[in-house]
């Protein structure tokens, strides 16, 4: 049984110079121990999707979707104060800074234990206990000492492992990280993303990976979502994926990868720019920059096909003998 | 031929005051001795972590701060062994693109007043040929000559980057200072920048200085790398060399921490444990002791020295074991 299942969601926001779409018609669905990777560049409704499972949009944003259920519950339909109860519990979630997402006024032991006090009732020195037990699971040293300091005090990698720590405090079923190692260096990227991946590994709880950065993706997703404008494209497993990406611009940003083109004199590119509000195509939202695009692609708005867990959103998917680079 | 740039055993500290009137003062070794040779055409990396001191050598190499220690030539002419009116003759020549397109532009000026700037300051011109010139910039990085009367809010981020080019570009200088010019941007736009580089530098014979952390994109633009860490130099030498054969624990540890492109290569990483040590209370010997996977009581007492090594120079005691693992 899914975990998460979405059904055509889409998010409207209402701006000084008419409505914008931001998530466009997304399908989903998270089962039970899933490692979920959504990659798309800035502005592809990657983020803006979660947060609307989570309800943390603001109040212009206007979500409507067929149906959007976490366990047995609507969240479209739920009470602020049952989804409350859910979110922080059963989902949680992971930010991209870790430096402001930490309140600076408070100890990170109290940060932490504040989830334990409010979903799990714990008493103040079963609080401590299980905030030292996360601590030292997420692989912070002298966690008796690191208790009692001030976020400023920790590095950047640091305070992701206090937000990860955070998140998994109340044993989620489902762990959403929203571009949770963009902010860091290499070497401490490396190590946040083994963490998550173990305590995928150790809890079984399901994870939602979103990232621009297909080097993580390939190391860590089992399946991944690839976004464009707010639209799915493309959905695979993470080998078939990389190996024979069906849609044109999941071909042409793998193409663009730096590491994929050492032979070559020119990086490929895609030419052209996101289509911003005011400029959307009529048909493909990819067709101005696409390579294989043909009349019809310009004309109609291609429909999400899926085969089992691969879905497509194309006319004319790439061929994998000629990926044209 | 002389080189474009060279720096001869540079040094930048900075004093450091701890809180409270009567506390000492202590120094901040950002940059503890670097030395580099770039001829025109040519391209030199600059990766480490951050805080290692890339942004310091960056700003030693634009004369923006004069080094605690040690020389840098401008096409074999010390800038600061010579009165002023010298040291702003050869800013000309040495331009820098930044890492933040949204900050590097005054959003209350035209496009076109941002590119004539550097032109108005040092040269005498007339105010018709200064707009051809800028015009021809314009087309130059792929944007349209009818940019240049809006203003830096009407663009993305990858067509700032571009202008934030022309800018640099504009005098014909021969030393190109880029701090992280593409990890703001979104793969598909980086690959597009990074091509306007590479042709800019080849049309115009451009010393390139590219500092970066991103290491895919450094093995594609690269002829020399020079890898830092808390402000020394660990490996220095011919970028194919060291990507091919990284000998210093360090970089190997780097590249190992680079996520692979490829879900059929996950591979158990050279994995960095901990994190990257205050510069201000280095570790004694060699800095990178504490994390090292090769570590033996030596390093702990005694700084390596950079050392010419398997034909690159090398800052380690135990290369060579390093290099056969």
């Amino acid at each position: 049984m899914s975990l998460l299942e979405i059904r055509n969601l889409c998010v409207d926001f209402e701006t000084v110079s008419g409505s914008f779409r931001a998530v466009d018609g997304v399908d989903l669905d998270i089962r039970e121990t899933d490692i979920l990777s959504i990659v798309g560049e800035s502005g592809s409704g990657k983020s803006v999707s979660m947060l609307a499972v989570m309800g943390l949009l603001p109040w212009t944003a206007k979500i409507t979707a067929d149906k959007m259920e976490f366990e047995g519950h609507n969240l479209l339909t739920i009470s602020n104060k049952a989804r409350r109860n859910i979110i922080g519990r059963d989902i949680a979630m992971i930010f991209q800074e870790p430096m402001s997402s930490l309140n600076p006024c408070f100890t990170v032991g109290f940060q932490i234990a504040e989830t334990l006090k409010q979903h799990l009732h714990l008493d103040r020195k079963a609080r401590r206990k299980r905030t030292i037990e996360l601590l030292d699971l997420v692989g912070i040293p002298a966690p008796e000492e690191r208790i009692r300091a001030f976020p400023h005090q920790l590095s950047g990698g640091m305070c992701q492992r206090i937000m990860i720590a955070m998140a998994i405090a109340c044993y989620p079923k489902l762990l959403i990280a929203d571009e949770p190692t963009t902010a860091l260096d290499v070497t401490i990227q490396a190590q946040i993303i083994d963490l998550l991946v173990n305590l995928q590994n150790e809890t079984g709880m399901a994870l939602v990976l979103i990232t621009h950065d297909m080097g993580v993706v390939a190391e860590t997703a089992k399946r991944v979502i690839v976004m464009y404008a707010g639209q799915q494209v493309e959905q695979q497993e993470v080998e078939g994926l990389f190996n024979s990406p069906r849609h044109p611009y999941t071909n042409a940003l793998l193409n663009a990868l730096p590491e994929r083109s050492l032979d070559l004199d020119r990086l490929p590119t895609i030419e052209g720019v996101v289509p911003g509000a005011g400029d959307r195509p009529d048909g493909c939202l990819f067709s101005p920059r696409c390579k294989f695009v043909q009349d019809d692609c310009r004309a109609n708005i291609p429909p999400l096909k899926s085969t089992g867990v691969n879905a497509l959103r194309c006319f004319h998917p790439v061929d994998p003998g000629n990926l044209g680079i | 031929m002389s080189a474009a740039i060279e720096g001869r055993n540079l040094k930048r500290y900075y004093p450091v005051k701890d809180r409270g009137i009567f506390a000492k003062s202590s120094i901040l070794k950002a940059l503890d001795g670097a030395s580099f040779s770039l001829e025109s055409g040519k391209t030199l990396a600059i990766v480490g972590e951050s805080g290692c001191g890339k942004s310091t050598l960056a700003r030693l190499a634009t004369m923006i701060e004069k080094p605690t220690e040690g020389n840098i030539f401008i096409s074999g002419i010390d800038p600061h062994a010579n009165n002023g009116a010298e040291i702003s003759r050869l800013r000309q020549d040495i331009q820098m693109i930044f890492q933040d397109p949204y900050g590097s532009l005054n959003p209350r000026k035209k496009i076109g007043t941002i590119i004539e700037e550097p032109i108005v300051i040092n040269r005498k011109m007339p105010a018709a040929e200064r707009r051809n010139l800028a015009e021809s910039m314009l087309s130059k990085v792929g944007l349209r000559p009818e940019h240049y009367d809006r203003y830096p809010h009407m663009f993305s981020g990858g067509q700032r980057q571009r202008i934030a080019i022309a800018r640099a570009l504009v005098l014909k200088p021969k030393i190109l200072i880029a701090d992280e010019p593409v990890s703001a941007l979104d793969i598909s736009i980086q690959a597009q920048v990074l091509n306007i580089l590479m042709d800019l530098q080849e049309e115009m014979n451009l010393a390139l200085v590219f500092i970066s952390h991103d290491l895919s994109v450094v093995r594609r633009i690269a002829d020399q790398i020079m890898v830092m860490y808390l402000g020394k130099v660990v490996e220095q030498g011919d970028a194919k060399m060291i990507f091919d054969n990284p000998s210093h624990p360090y970089t190997q540890a780097l590249l190992g921490a680079t996520p692979a492109v490829d879900p059929k290569l996950r591979r158990e990483r050279v994995k960095l444990t901990g994190e990257l040590p205050s510069p201000l209370n280095p570790p004694t010997g060699c800095a990178f002791h504490t994390r090292c996977r090769f570590v033996q009581d030596k390093c702990s007492t005694t700084a390596p020295k950079l050392e010419m090594q398997f034909e690159r120079q090398v800052a380690c005691h135990f290369a060579e074991i390093a290099m056969k693992n």
